[in-house]
């Protein structure tokens, strides 16, 4: 039993890491070509991704959005539904934890942020489970519905922030009221780093609990597998797709309320960098699984941030991390191709 | 771009070489050589804000002893902190310059943790209290637009110029204020039709807004986004006039450019040379063409001489002070009083320019400010 | 109408009709590139990074040789290599062609950002507009009539292809490799086969759209070019119902809803310009929420494409 197991998730796990150092040769050799000896191309990211003590809390900090927002795609994955709504999810997020932040007459700093984070979760969990619903009533298709609510989640931020909740006092940057400093949440105690990456490791874990020992869990993954199985075993689809993207989008809308409470105090455009984008990626390169993504989203925090160093020592676009990446998610789709070939099959069963 | 790309990696290489994280920073020590490190929010070579600081950037790296190594893209988000931290550490960085507005939270952070290195913020947002090895400066742009605004009001035709904005705030709204006057002081009945695009580098949406301002007979614009460039190829296309923003534009527009209004932020090197050899320096710095602060670009080739005459004249009023750009009697654009016959107000007056709330008669558009 | 020069409200129209001309013509030559991937049977999500590298290597091609239409021919070749790719790797078993084109989608976007960084600041040779404005002599309407040749590549490509997928044998190849694999495999074509020229095809003309970003309009290179042009492309396709024809006045009404904001702030409407800057994507999402159904699958909808199921 314990056998099969290892068994489900080794493969994947090998199939990743293979496509992995398969891209970092591709992206070697693409270096090689602009005259930058690989040598020191790795040298340089791992120094700048987690060589050194300062380079491993930048890799923390940018892991902790990516791999909530990571989530938001892979939860909607596992009923069947393609979603790329993060990057909105993060920005709905941000705005309900300063709504809740700058409403709220609480004195106590724990609950009060607590709340934000709530408030961020269930803004950002609404945003998506609307796409989940449009796609069960309308027949929307949702890869497209969540794009276009990206680019509107964007709009409605700029709106609130140059004018409705505008905090007029912050003269050169257009950005919401600041909710109360006692709110703000600290670094981990030691680290430049906010407690941003442990929530996220924590949703993680819960995630992987849910989806793994309870019935809501294995009914996901039937209405995943197959929707006239679902519907045979009269299992509620509408409400299983609906709560699924709903929790997708809590988990990015959380990831926006975290850069909130614990980095910028205030919404502004400093919500829209890209992470809910990047998120795909790492759903995608963890196959679905939860506990992967975490291991995923370090790296690709990694490979953001070694991006720096490579532009200052080899003066490089920054675009350069852009290719890396591309090549990565690709050399893991490929790979896919691979899956059940590489252990043998267990012929005992 | 390949010279200056091949100097630079071959720096990059002495660094490895050096092998230990650290011994950049001693070598850097032992030899005197201050590391400067610039974070951009985009691109370099953009043809506007950052190819401002840019241009800067290289001239500082031509003073003695001084190295210089450059981020782009940096996010004004948390990452932005651990890139400044990851120069100084790593690259043994000693100044650090943050060109965007929104570093300025981390800056501070930072300037308390790391007492030793100086850091430069384009941003002027310095206050008591504030770590003294940090340093905010920023010019006034307004005035350069004003000279703009004359050249623009003595060459339209329809007397309708047009303004293109980025984002609703105020040291923008101060900049169309200025073009304005400067466009009714030469021409009363001009009218200066205001769009704000809501983004700081949108190209697409920047022709569009062009090419309606065209529509609706504007002959003369100015574009304060990120990279004028669009802005202003757009206006050369349809046939009508440009005034350049950030940088020197006249290459982009051979025979409708008039004038620019550029920053001149290489100041910082003169705060760095100090700072390093422990000579006072400011910690806010604000200012226009009196203490250089701003410039004015070369005049475009179809700009007669009386027109370059004028601009320069009221160049010179900025220059000695002998003009103030906010002067009674002004209205707004509501009809409103904004300052009484006789009253002024001085040119260096930041919290009258910070609560710039309304545009100027003549301006149409509306700032949303509260 | 009080001073020469001036059109007023009737401007604002004009600006709006101009603009959808102007905007439309990358919405137009993506969206029918995707119409054809999908109607294979496959769907291409990475054409918003084959509009951006398609757009670099156009500008840059121009740059360096001096020729606008080497760039555009420039700009279809880097487009049909992404294409290939795509093809290339969802050919193999069990590889999601979604998230393939995810991750083309990033991949052409890194590498346009990669290699265009020296390309930001040049100026190119601009494609010559083909006017109709002719017949005013208002110099406004002469000028915002240069209209893109591309444009009209694009809408005699629409026609065409209406035409030929529905007369030709190789719409037909096409069709069925859509429709159904059995069937085009009972008469002897490859699914596969068919499925890369569609994509490949489809990766041609997308980068054609690219061109027409940075040759025509806005008519230069730099990293905020497309802001999800590609990306509401695809959005299109499914709102148009996989017909060419469709697409096209499909891209007029997008290019049209995006000029709206522009045209009303050059007459002093200021109130909520964020909203309405957003109206081209509300207005889709809205069209796709009104034209779709749960209960049936949409008419013209390729029954063995993944993203309509």
């Amino acid at each position: 039993m314990l056998d099969l197991r290892s068994q489900e998730w080794l493969e994947p796990f090998l199939l990743s890491v293979g496509a992995l150092i398969v891209a970092l040769l591709l992206f070697g050799a693409f270096m090689m070509l602009q005259g930058i000896p690989p040598l020191e191309l790795y040298s340089a990211l791992y120094i700048g991704s987690f060589g050194t003590r300062i380079s491993i809390e930048n890799s923390l900090t940018l892991a902790a959005p990516i791999l909530l927002a990571a989530l938001c795609t892979l939860i909607a994955a596992r009923v069947g539904l393609l979603v790329m709504g993060g990057e909105g999810a993060i920005v709905l997020g941000g705005l309900g934890a300063v709504l809740v932040g700058v409403a709220l007459p609480l004195s106590s700093p724990l609950l009060g942020s607590l709340l934000c984070l709530l408030a961020g979760a269930l803004f950002g969990g609404l945003w998506i489970a609307m796409a989940g619903g449009l796609k069960r009533v309308r027949g929307v298709n949702e890869t497209i519905s969540t794009l276009l609510l990206n680019y509107i989640a964007i709009a409605i931020l700029n709106h609130l922030i140059s004018g409705p909740i505008r905090d007029f006092s912050q003269t050169l940057k257009a950005q919401s009221w600041s909710i109360p400093s006692y709110f703000m949440m600290p670094n981990i105690p030691g680290w430049s780093v906010h407690w941003g990456i442990l929530i996220g490791i924590l949703v993680c874990v819960l995630l992987h609990v849910l989806l793994r020992h309870t019935t809501f869990g294995f009914s996901m993954d039937v209405v995943g597998g197959n929707n006239r199985a679902a519907q045979m075993a009269g299992l509620p689809i509408t409400s299983i797709v609906v709560i699924s993207c709903f929790l997708g989008g809590a988990a990015a809308g959380l990831a926006g309320a975290i850069e909130v409470v614990a980095v910028h105090g205030a919404a502004s455009e400093s919500l829209v960098v890209g992470f809910g984008y990047t998120g795909i990626l790492v759903a995608f390169l963890a196959r679905q699984k939860p506990l992967a993504v975490i291991f995923f989203a370090l790296l690709m925090g990694g490979i953001a941030a070694s991006g720096g160093l490579l532009q200052r020592r080899f003066d490089v676009p920054y675009a350069a991390t852009a290719v890396l990446q591309g090549m990565i998610f690709l050399c893991v789709l490929a790979s896919s191709a691979l899956s059940g070939r590489i252990l043998p099959e267990r012929k005992s069963k | 771009m390949i010279s200056r790309r091949n100097v630079l990696t071959g720096s990059a290489g002495l660094l490895l070489a050096g092998g230990s994280i650290f011994s950049d920073r001693v070598l850097a020590q032992g030899k005197k050589t201050t590391t400067v490190g610039f974070l951009y929010a985009a691109t370099r070579n953009d043809y506007g804000f950052n190819q401002s600081f840019a241009v800067a950037a290289r001239r500082i790296a031509q003073l003695p002893n001084m190295k210089l190594i450059e981020q782009e893209r940096v996010p004004e988000t948390a990452q932005a902190e651990r890139a400044m931290e990851s120069m100084i550490q790593i690259d043994g960085a000693n100044v650090i310059v943050g060109t965007s507005f929104g570093y300025w939270p981390f800056i501070l952070n930072l300037a308390k943790k790391y007492p030793d290195v100086l850091f430069v913020h384009g941003g002027a947002l310095w206050k008591d209290g504030d770590p003294k090895n940090a340093i905010g400066f920023r010019g006034y742009m307004e005035e350069p637009h004003y000279l703009c605004g004359i050249a623009a009001g003595m060459m339209t035709k329809t007397g309708k110029i047009g303004f293109i904005g980025s984002k609703p705030l105020f040291f923008i709204f101060n900049n169309c204020n200025g073009f304005t006057l400067g466009a009714r002081s030469v021409k009363p009945n001009a009218t200066c039709q205001v769009v704000i695009t809501g983004d700081w580098d949108n190209p697409v949406k920047e022709a569009e807004t062009v090419n309606a301002l065209v529509d609706q007979g504007v002959d003369v614009i100015v574009a304060n986004v990120d990279s004028p460039k669009v802005a202003i190829e757009t206006a050369e296309r349809r046939g009508i006039l440009s005034c350049g923003y950030h940088t020197d534009l006249s290459a982009l527009a051979p025979k409708g450019f008039l004038t620019g209004a550029e920053w001149n932020w290489s100041k910082a090197g003169e705060f760095i040379e100090s700072w390093r050899n422990g000579k006072p320096y400011p910690n806010l710095q604000r200012g226009g063409f009196s203490n250089n602060m701003v410039t004015l670009s070369a005049f475009g080739k179809s700009v007669p001489k009386e027109v370059q005459d004028a601009v320069l004249k009221a160049r010179e009023g900025f220059v000695n002070d002998s003009f103030k750009l906010y002067k009674g009697p002004l209205k707004d654009n509501q009809g409103n009083e904004v300052l009484a016959a006789g009253r002024e107000i001085s040119n260096s007056d930041n919290a009258f320019k910070v609560n710039v709330k309304f545009l100027v008669e003549g301006a149409i558009g509306s700032t949303g400010l509260k | 109408m009080t001073e020469a020069g001036e059109l007023g409200w009737w401007g604002v129209l004009f600006a709006i009709f101009a603009g959808a001309i102007r905007v439309s013509t990358p919405y137009l030559l993506v969206s029918l590139g995707e119409t054809i991937t999908e109607k294979s049977g496959r769907t291409n999500l990475g054409l918003e990074g084959t509009l951006v590298l398609g757009a670099m290597c156009a500008f840059a091609t121009s740059v360096i040789t001096g020729s606008p239409w080497l760039g555009v021919l420039a700009a279809g070749v880097a487009g049909a290599s992404l294409g290939l790719l795509h093809a290339l790797i969802c050919n193999l078993p069990r590889v999601n062609d979604i998230a393939v084109g995810i991750a083309l989608f990033l991949l052409g976007v890194g590498l346009a950002f990669y290699f265009g960084k020296p390309f930001i600041e040049p100026r190119a040779t601009m494609l010559t507009g083909i006017s109709l404005g002719f017949w005013s002599d208002h110099p406004a309407i002469r000028s915002g009539l240069e209209v893109n040749p591309l444009f009209f590549l694009g809408l005699l490509l629409a026609i065409f292809l209406q035409w030929s997928l529905i007369n030709t044998k190789w719409g037909l190849y096409l069709r069925m490799a859509g429709e159904s694999e059995d069937a085009a495999r009972a008469v002897g074509r490859s699914v596969q086969s068919v499925r890369t020229y569609a994509t490949v095809f489809g990766g041609f003309i997308s980068g054609l759209g690219g061109a027409s970003l940075s040759l025509f309009y806005p008519g230069n290179w730099n990293e905020g070019l497309s802001s999800g042009q590609g990306l509401m492309a695809i959005a299109l396709v499914i709102f148009a119902r996989w017909n060419p024809v469709r697409c096209f006045y499909a891209s007029l009404l997008f290019g049209g809803a995006s000029a709206i904001g522009p045209a009303l702030q050059s007459v002093g409407i200021n109130q909520g310009y964020y909203l309405i800057n957003a109206a081209p994507y509300v207005f889709t999402l809205g069209l796709l929420i009104y034209s779709s159904s749960a209960s049936y699958r949409l008419a013209g909808a390729p029954s063995e494409l993944s993203l309509s199921r």
